[in-house]
C-alpha cells in the first residue's frame, strides 16, 4: 500500500539530492539550474501527494502555477547563462565570485 | 524731544548707509555732501539740546525707545538718557566729527576709498552717539563695541599695507582684553542689581556696599569693587591706559582724520565718559578709585616719556594723547569727575586740532611723517603754524588757553585728593606737565622752526593746504583757546552736571577747590604763581634750547644715556613682551589645543577613530562575503533550518 509517507520520503530524497547538488557542484552552472528545477519538483510532489490524500484539488492548481513559473525561470536562467558565457567565456561556478567582499 | 534725539542718532547712520552701500551711485561729491549734512544736522540738534537743557529748563530725558526683548525679568531695551553730561558729550562728538568730515574732503582727496571713508566716519558718529546717549548697559555695550569695530575698520583703512593690518588686529585684540573686563563688570552688576538700566542700578548700589562675593577660593571681594574694576578694565582698553595702551600708537597707521576723530578726540574718551557716568558706583568703592588713580597717573607720566623719543609726527601726538587720557583718568580717580570731563572736552578740541595740523603738514610734504625731514615750515604753512601753536599752547596749559583751565584745575584737584595713591598721582601729573611741554615743543620746533631738512623735491610743491583743511583748523583753534573762560565756572564748580555726576561728600575735592574759586580771572592769577606754569615753561625752554639753540645736543644726550634711550625707544619693551610672551604664549596654547585637542582627540580619536574602527570591523566581516553562490545557498539553508527548528520546537 502506497501511503502519503512514501510520497513525502520521495520528495524529501529529491530535495536532499538537489540541495546536495547545489553545494557539491563546483563546476557547472547548468547543473545548478537543473538542481533548482529538481528542488521545485520536490516541492510539487508534496503538493500533489497532499492534494490527493486530502481530496482537495487546490494543491494541484498550485503545481500548475509552479511549473509555469519554473519554465519561465528556466528560460531566463538559460538566457542569462548564455550572456554570461559570452562575456566571461566560462560557466564555471568557481569563477563567479565578483561579489566577493 | 524724543524725535530730536532720534534724529541726532539716525541721521549719521542713514548717511553712512547710503554713502557706504550706494557709494558708486552717489559719487564722491554726493558721499561727502550727504554725510556732512547728516553729521551737521546732528551737530546743530545737539547744540540745540544742550541749549534747551541749560537755559530752557527742559527736564532730563530718560525713556525707553524700543524694547528688544525681556529675558528672565531683565529688560533689554534701546533707550536714551539725555542729561547735561550727555548733551556736552554729544556736542563735542558731533562738532569734532563735523570738522573732521570737512577736513577729510581735502585730506582724502585722491584716495580711491573716498566714499567708504565717509561712510565709516559717519557710522562712527552714530555708534559714538549711541554710546553716550544710552540709558542702559546693553546699549552702552553695543555702542562700545560698534565704535571698536569702526576703529578697527579705519585703522586698517589702507588694507594693502601689512603694517596697517597688523595695527588694526592689535587694536582689536587689545580691546578684546579690555572688553572682557567690561563684560564681567556689567555681568556682576546685572547679577547683583538685577537690572541693565542705569538709574535702577544706581538706586540699588548703596544697598550693595556690604555685599561680598567669592571669586577665587575663600577670599571675599566687595561686589561693587569687582564691578567697578571690571568696568574700568573696559575703559583701560578703550581709553588706552597702561598696560592696555599699546594699540593706540600703532593705530596711527590709519588716515590722519581718523587719528583726530577716533583716536584722540572721541572714541578714546569713551572710557573716561563711562567712568564719569558710573560715578554713583565708583564713589562707593575706594579701592576701585585708587586703582583708577594709580593707573591714570602711571599712564599720564610714563607714556609722556615715550613721546620724547619719537620721530614720527603722528606718533608724538599719539603719545601725547595717551598722556592726556592718563590725566583725565587721574581726575576720575580723584573723584573730580567734572574736571575729567572738562579736560576731555578741551582736549577733544586741541588734540583734534593738533592731529589735523599734523595732517596738514603731512599733506603739504606729500605724506612724509618723519620730523627729521621737516623743519622751518613756518613760512610755507602760516595757517597751520599758527593753529598748531594755539593747539600746542593749549596742550601744555599755557595760561588763558582752554588746556590751562582744565589741566590746572585737574592737578589742583589731585593735590587735594586724600585717597590711597593720590600722593604718587600728584607727583606723576606734575612731572607730566614738564614732559608734556617738552615733547610738544620739541615737535613744534622740529617741524616749524630751525634748519630746513626737507627734500628738494618736496620743497617745490610746498604750499599751504586747501581751504577745506585750514577752515576746520581755524574752527578748532578758536575753542582750543577760549572755551575755558566761559565753561570753567559752571562746569567745575557750578551745578552744570546736576545729578548726572555723583560725588560722595568725603571725596568732594572740587567742592573744596570751589570754595577758593572766584571766577576765571582770579583762577588765572592763581595759576600764574603755581608750580604747574613754571614746569610747563621750563619744558618749553628746554625744548627750545635743545632743538633750536643747540641742535647737536640731543644726539649727545642720547649717546650718554644710551640705556634709558633704548628702553624708551622700545616702549619699555611692552610690545616685545606682548608679542613674545602673551601673543606667542597664546599661539603656543592655541597650537597645543589644535594639535593635541583638535587633531589628536577630536579628529584622531573621535572622528577618524570611529571611522577607522568601523573599517577594521568591516575588514573582518567582509571575509564572510566569499562571492560563491553555494556559500550563500548554504547560509540560506542553515538559516531555514534554524528558523523552522525554532518555530516547530
Amino acid at each position: 500500500m502506497v501511503t502519503v509517507t512514501h510520497y513525502l520520503m520521495l520528495s524529501g530524497v529529491l530535495f536532499a539530492i538537489s540541495v546536495a547538488g547545489i553545494f557539491i557542484n563546483r563546476k557547472n552552472m547548468i547543473l545548478l539550474l537543473m538542481c533548482i528545477e529538481l528542488l521545485l519538483l520536490a516541492a510539487n510532489f508534496n503538493f500533489i501527494a497532499f492534494s490527493h490524500f486530502l481530496g482537495n484539488p487546490d494543491g494541484q492548481v498550485f503545481v500548475f502555477f509552479i511549473l509555469t513559473v519554473a519554465a519561465a525561470e528556466a528560460a531566463i536562467g538559460l538566457a542569462i547563462l548564455v550572456v554570461l558565457f559570452r562575456t566571461r567565456a566560462s560557466i564555471n561556478v568557481e569563477d563567479m565570485d565578483s561579489m566577493k567582499g | 524731544m524724543e524725535s530730536i534725539y532720534l534724529t541726532i542718532v539716525i541721521s549719521p547712520l542713514v548717511a553712512a548707509v547710503i554713502a557706504g552701500l550706494f557709494g558708486r551711485q552717489v559719487g564722491r561729491a554726493g558721499a561727502h555732501a550727504l554725510t556732512i549734512a547728516g553729521v551737521g544736522l546732528s551737530c546743530v540738534l545737539s547744540l540745540y539740546t544742550l541749549k534747551s537743557l541749560l537755559w530752557d529748563g527742559v527736564p532730563v530725558y530718560n525713556e525707553t525707545v524700543y524694547q528688544w526683548m525681556q529675558v528672565g525679568g531683565i529688560n533689554m531695551e534701546v533707550g536714551f538718557l539725555v542729561d547735561r553730561l550727555t548733551a556736552l558729550m554729544m556736542c563735542v562728538v558731533t562738532f569734532v566729527s563735523l570738522m573732521v568730515h570737512i577736513y577729510t574732503i581735502g585730506y582724502m582727496h585722491d584716495d580711491p576709498g573716498y566714499q567708504r571713508f565717509f561712510s565709516y566716519i559717519s557710522l562712527f558718529t552714530f555708534a559714538m552717539l549711541m554710546l553716550v546717549m544710552s540709558n542702559n548697559f546693553l546699549q552702552l555695550f553695543f555702542g562700545w563695541e560698534a565704535v571698536g569695530v569702526v576703529s578697527y575698520l579705519l585703522i586698517g583703512f589702507w588694507y594693502k599695507r601689512p603694517t596697517a593690518i597688523f595695527a588694526n588686529m592689535k587694536a582689536f585684540l587689545v580691546n578684546r582684553v579690555g572688553d572682557f573686563g567690561f563684560l564681567l563688570g556689567i555681568a556682576t552688576l546685572v547679577m547683583f542689581a538685577g537690572s541693565l538700566d542705569y538709574y535702577e542700578v544706581f538706586e540699588r548700589a548703596p544697598g550693595m556696599v556690604d555685599l561680598r562675593m567669592n571669586i577665587l577660593g575663600d577670599a571675599a571681594w566687595s561686589v561693587l569693587t569687582v564691578a567697578c574694576i571690571g568696568l574700568f578694565v573696559g575703559a583701560m582698553g578703550k581709553s588706552a591706559q597702561v598696560p592696555l595702551h599699546v594699540w593706540l600708537p600703532d593705530s596711527m597707521e590709519g588716515p590722519t582724520p581718523i587719528s583726530a576723530l577716533i583716536h584722540a578726540a572721541t572714541m578714546v574718551t569713551a572710557g573716561v565718559f563711562m567712568v564719569a557716568r558710573m560715578s554713583p558706583l565708583f564713589e562707593l568703592s575706594e579701592t576701585a578709585l585708587s586703582f583708577v588713580l594709580v593707573i591714570g597717573a602711571t599712564t599720564a607720566l610714563f607714556t609722556g616719556f615715550l613721546g620724547l623719543v619719537q620721530n614720527d609726527i603722528k606718533r608724538v601726538v599719539a603719545y601725547s594723547t595717551l598722556s592726556q587720557l592718563g590725566y583725565m583718568t587721574v581726575a576720575l580717580g580723584a573723584s573730580a569727575y567734572a574736571a575729567g570731563i572738562f579736560h576731555l572736552m578741551t582736549h577733544a578740541f586741541f588734540k583734534a586740532l593738533l592731529f589735523l595740523a599734523a595732517g596738514s603738514v603731512i599733506i603739504a610734504l606729500h605724506h612724509e611723517q618723519d620730523m627729521r625731514k621737516m623743519g622751518g615750515l613756518k613760512k610755507y604753512l602760516p595757517i597751520t603754524y599758527w593753529t598748531s601753536l594755539a593747539g600746542s599752547l593749549a596742550l601744555i596749559g599755557f595760561p588763558g588757553t582752554a588746556g590751562f583751565f582744565s589741566k590746572d584745575a585737574l592737578i589742583e584737584a589731585v593735590g587735594h585728593a586724600g585717597i590711597a595713591g593720590s600722593g604718587y598721582a600728584y607727583v606723576c601729573v606734575l612731572i607730566g606737565v614738564f614732559v608734556t611741554a617738552l615733547y610738544s615743543f620739541r615737535m613744534f620746533f622740529m617741524v616749524f622752526h630751525g634748519k630746513e631738512r626737507i627734500d628738494e623735491d618736496a620743497r617745490h610743491h610746498l604750499h599751504e593746504s586747501p581751504l577745506v583743511v585750514t577752515v576746520p583748523l581755524i574752527l578748532l583753534a578758536i575753542p582750543s583757546v577760549i572755551i575755558g573762560w566761559p565753561t570753567i565756572g559752571p562746569l567745575l564748580f557750578g551745578d552744570f552736571f546736576g545729578d548726572a555726576i555723583f560725588v560722595a561728600p568725603n571725596h568732594d575735592v572740587l567742592g573744596e577747590l570751589g570754595a577758593e574759586f572766584h571766577g576765571p580771572l582770579a583762577f588765572l592769577g592763581h595759576g600764574l604763581t603755581s608750580p604747574v606754569l613754571l614746569l610747563a615753561l621750563a619744558g618749553v625752554l628746554v625744548a627750545w634750547y635743545l632743538y633750536i639753540k643747540e641742535p647737536l645736543l640731543p644726539a649727545r644726550i642720547r649717546e650718554r644715556f644710551e640705556f634709558i634711550y633704548r628702553i624708551l625707544d622700545n616702549k619699555y619693551y611692552l610690545d616685545a613682551f606682548n608679542q613674545n610672551v602673551l601673543a606667542a604664549g597664546s599661539r603656543l596654547l592655541g597650537r597645543g589645543l589644535w594639535r593635541g585637542g583638535d587633531m589628536a582627540v577630536i579628529d584622531g580619536i573621535l572622528i577618524n577613530g570611529t571611522a577607522g574602527s568601523i573599517g577594521r570591523a568591516a575588514g573582518v566581516l567582509r571575509r564572510l562575503q566569499t562571492g560563491y553562490l553555494y556559500h550563500y545557498a548554504f547560509a540560506m539553508v542553515i538559516g531555514l533550518v534554524v528558523l523552522v527548528g525554532w518555530l516547530v520546537w
